[in-house]
């Protein structure tokens, strides 16, 4: 996407939480969700004189998320402390990992509709998550330290993307691997996969980089295009003015679909990043990689070249049913038992995604029962609108989608020659219509298209009306 | 009788076993000392006489059931940077004047454990940080030997009260000669164990990378018996080691024959005093009779060890004091309008000076743009000391060398001379750093009659060949501490 002759350049940092039952540090419950200040302890609350110690389950699913996005996983790499005041941050420092990260030079593909692109991904590192700060009229600022030493992971990519759409395949694959390799859940709502965006504008051909700015915490894809978006512009009407983009922090008002500055560069802290002396080195071992990556199971891209060379459906519609681990299962279920598994994924694509809450995969529809529709509507016994009622019909009560075609008489509608007397009789009533299309309004062919269907109750094989109305049409020009 | 408080460790458990004596007199003698004498000494912050009373007849009741542990009922003073549970743990420290624990130091769990009473907690330099344990926030302690002189630091506090026998041993912690030090100033026997032997979980980390925690005892023999209770794995600190660990008394009585001893020609140096070197030179004479085999071997970085050192510690240090911020527990100011003041205020309220120096100086030290500088080479001098010292140890076993320069100075002689103050731990230092174990104790005493220490230094995890030697001077020349009695 360009705009004004200036392209922008993006880079995504995304925090992804690990779903392992306890914290990083200490042996805390990690659950989410529960009483503020239940799920703690003095290790986790900084308490003077206690130590960490690592979850082994960390470094196993870190590297797996590593592996997953083909990074090199280090053999060695050891854990620093970054500091800084923060009353969300009990020890005043968060330990994170600086040189050495556990895993580096990884990449994924994304899909767009435009075609593939490589994204590379700088490193991944573990740290501990803060805790969340509660503002209360009442009582003022108020510390949950709940999510205290949640284990997270930091995924950095490569400043490779271009435009919001890119940006959001990216995020968009990287979740779907990680949910496939069980490490987190990745829930946006519930904020186990957040995201930072590094986003600056050059002139379209330009190699340097221009100064970037970070927005932080956009918590759902919607909002991440948006956000991406606007501040594209913005910073390219700055440059165009002759201003300068100053390296800041800042926020995305959903509401008004701004961003404006939080912080900039200047006052921000110096971390003075060092090894942490409570942590030994992290040591991987050739055994034990080799036994996590026997783990790894088979990914999105493996999955979705499956569906294009066996089902024919489009590397695009294989990328969007293999998002989710759920949603490819529940494909694959029903691609067994229609004869149209490719009707059956833009049904899945168009419908199902359509009717499913964000974060959710639980679909009401038993997969035999889509695959039905899925077969009558690829044998042309019901068309494709009347497909679409009957999703929306099962999502809300359990039926055979068969049975309800016949009870309800729902069945399409191919005899040529009561779709042709449908057709005439339009064509007949709508001299404003054909006016219209004598004066080259293609709009006037829609119009007339959807009064024959009306008159079908929607049951019409809409191939065939079409057909028949443009041969009509035809002879009236 | 003999005075119960005069009786080591060892005796204490001997006479307890055999009846003659129940932890609930020991302890009761140990509290009418504490009683009579701590006006003078000032060795404790908290005096925990009921708890200590219920504890020894809680061991006593145990031992009437057939427990058995080398410390059953023999109660210890507690230096008051080591966490004890439901029992304020200050670090001689506005800042944590009111902390009470919501939880047990590992080494406590374990005192617990074989039956300890705990008398109280004692003072120290505040935060560990200072070497006469005048940097308390709350009281000066005066030297059992000399009322006018510092009784040394940081762990100044546990020295002092085992000396005046208002306890019969006391944890100390050590993180640039915090144990050590002390132990030769009040002259009693302080260890300095391997680090990694000794959980650090529950002591209040000054600097983790060079913290251990260790015994401070009337006699060499003690000093092993009350590490073996607190020494061991500890799955809540990654740095503690996970091997076996010895009988530590094993080595006693074997003497010092074939062992080669060796002493650092860096180590007799400028700035030592005349009769501090001829003591340390005497005990090496000693070791010789007794079958040692002297060597004069050399580490030409160990004057690197001192700078490195306050760099490493201030730098650790400035980020684990980081979190008393007055927001969740500790002081917290009362003047402020925002989360900034808050921090500001309580820290500068809450700290004395020289903590509050080597926080700046740490934060100094890790600051972008001089990390590379400072802490940086720092670490790389640490590497080199540690090689120093394992080429040192192919070449013998045990290193000695002096624990201060001089003897324990009036009190007020140093404490407005920071510089000065640090350079008295240019021989203390360096074993931090290598993280080898280290046994300080008397090797005699100066023209005033005041305790002169000697170190010996041995190889990781090596405590029982220092153990050994040091029983042999022992036996050799007898327990300063027990020939002199308090006082």
């Amino acid at each position: 996407m360009t705009y004004k002759g200036y392209e922008m350049v993006i880079g995504l940092e995304t925090h992804v939480e690990l779903k392992t039952d306890t914290k990083i540090f200490c042996s805390c419950p990690t659950t989410f969700g529960a009483e503020p200040n239940t799920h703690v302890c003095p290790v986790c609350m900084g308490y003077p004189g206690t130590l960490p110690v690592l979850n082994g389950k960390v470094v196993e699913y870190a590297v797996k998320a590593g592996m997953a996005t083909n990074c090199t996983i280090a053999r060695y790499s050891k854990e620093d402390r970054k500091n800084y005041f923060y009353p969300d941050l009990p020890k005043a420092y968060q330990i994170s990992q600086y040189d050495l990260p556990l895993c580096e030079h990884g990449w994924l593909d994304i899909e767009s509709e435009t075609g593939s692109k490589r994204i590379g991904i700088t490193r991944i590192h573990i740290e501990e998550d803060a805790g969340k700060l509660i503002h209360d009229d009442e009582h003022g600022t108020l510390i949950d330290c709940n999510r205290c030493g949640v284990p997270l992971i930091e995924i950095v990519s490569e400043p490779d993307m271009r435009s919001a759409e890119e940006a959001v395949a990216y995020l968009r694959k990287l979740r779907a691997i990680i949910l496939y390799t069980g490490v987190s859940d990745c829930k946006m709502q519930e904020g186990s996969l957040r995201c930072d965006v590094n986003l600056s504008v050059r002139k379209v051909g330009e190699t340097q980089f221009g100064t970037r700015t970070e927005m932080k915490n956009l918590n759902s894809f919607q909002f991440i295009a948006k956000a991406i978006e606007y501040e594209f512009k913005r910073q390219v009407d700055a440059v165009e003015k002759g201003e300068t983009i100053v390296q800041e922090t800042r926020r995305f008002d959903s509401v008004t679909g701004r961003t404006s500055a939080m912080r900039s560069k200047e006052d921000a802290n110096d971390y003075r990043y060092f090894p942490d002396p409570d942590l030994p080195p992290i040591i991987m071992s050739e055994e034990e990689l080799e036994r996590l990556r026997g783990q790894i199971p088979a990914l999105p891209d493996q999955r979705k070249e499956e569906y294009v060379q066996k089902y024919g459906l489009s590397s695009y519609n294989g990328e969007m049913l293999t998002g989710q681990v759920e949603i490819a299962d529940y494909f694959e279920a029903g691609a067994k038992l229609t004869k149209h598994p490719k009707v059956l994924g833009n049904l899945i694509i168009s419908e199902i995604f359509r009717l499913l809450p964000q974060d959710s995969v639980d679909i009401p529809i038993s997969a035999e029962n889509m695959a039905k529709i899925a077969d009558m509507c690829g044998d042309g016994l019901i068309n494709s609108g009347t497909a679409k009622k009957l999703v929306s019909r099962l999502w809300e009560e359990d039926a055979d989608p068969a049975e309800i075609v016949e009870r309800e008489g729902l069945g399409q509608i191919n005899d040529r020659e009561s779709l042709a007397s449908i057709v005439a009789e339009v064509i007949a009533k709508n001299p404003k219509s054909i006016d219209d299309f004598r004066k080259g309004k293609l709009q006037a062919v829609k119009a007339l298209m959807g009064q024959a269907m009306g008159r079908t109750a929607g049951r019409g094989n809409p191939n065939l009306i079409q057909e028949i109305l443009d041969a009509e049409l035809e002879k009236l020009k | 009788m003999t005075d119960i408080t005069t009786m080591t460790v060892g005796e204490l458990s001997r006479a307890m076993e055999s009846g003659e004596l129940t932890s609930q007199e020991v302890t009761r003698s140990y509290l009418a000392s504490i009683d009579a004498n701590d006006e003078k000494v000032n060795g404790y912050i908290t005096v925990t006489a009921d708890a200590a009373l219920d504890a020894a007849r809680a061991a006593d009741d145990a031992r009437r059931q057939g427990a058995k542990a080398p410390l059953l009922g023999v109660p210890a003073a507690i230096k008051d940077n080591i966490c004890t549970k439901g029992l304020k743990t200050t670090c001689a420290s506005k800042m944590l004047e009111n902390f009470v624990p919501p939880y047990n130091a590992t080494v406590m769990e374990k005192l617990n454990t074989q039956g300890v009473p705990v008398l109280g907690k004692v003072n120290m330099d505040e935060f560990a940080m200072g070497s006469s344990t005048e940097n308390s926030a709350f009281k000066i302690t005066h030297n059992p030997r000399s009322a006018d002189r510092v009784p040394g630091g940081s762990s100044g506090g546990s020295a002092a009260v085992v000396a005046a026998n208002e306890a019969p041993f006391a944890l100390g912690s050590d993180t640039g000669g915090s144990i050590r030090q002390p132990a030769a100033f009040c002259g009693v026997v302080g260890m300095k164990p391997t680090y990694g032997r000794v959980s650090r979980y529950g002591l209040v980390a000054f600097a983790s990378s060079l913290d251990q925690i260790g015994p401070l005892t009337k006699t060499v023999e003690d000093n092993a018996l009350v590490l073996g209770a607190i020494a061991g794995y500890d799955p809540h600190d990654a740095t503690s080691v996970n091997n076996e660990y010895p009988d530590f008394a094993s080595g006693i009585g074997q003497g010092v024959k074939g062992l080669k001893i060796a002493l650092l020609k860096e180590s007799f140096g400028q700035g030592l005093s005349g009769e501090v070197k001829s003591a340390v030179l005497n005990a090496a004479k000693v070791f010789e009779k007794l079958g040692a085999e002297i060597v004069e071997l050399s580490m030409p970085s160990l004057d690197k060890a001192l700078p490195a050192y306050y760099v490493i510690s201030s730098a650790e240090a400035s980020s684990n004091l980081a979190r008393f911020d007055g927001v969740r527990y500790g002081y917290r100011s009362e003047k402020y309008d925002d989360i900034t003041e808050l921090y500001q205020n309580s820290r500068s309220e809450g700290f004395g000076p020289e903590v509050k120096r080597r926080i700046m100086l740490g934060t100094f030290a890790l600051s972008s743009g001089y990390y590379d500088a400072y802490y940086k080479k720092a670490l790389q001098m640490r590497t080199i000391i540690m090689k120093e010292y394992e080429r040192c140890f192919q070449r013998c076993d045990l290193i000695l060398s002096p624990v201060a320069p001089t003897v324990a100075y009036k009190i007020g002689e140093k404490s407005h001379n920071p510089l000065e103050m640090y350079l008295g731990d240019i021989y203390t230092v360096p074993v931090n750093i290598g993280g080898i174990p280290s046994l300080s104790m008397p090797c005699g005493s100066d023209s005033e009659g005041l305790p002169i220490g000697m170190q010996l230094m041995g190889r990781h995890f090596d405590e029982v060949t220092l153990y050994r030697a040091g029983a042999a001077y022992e036996a050799e020349r007898g327990a300063w501490h027990l020939e002199r009695g308090a006082f």
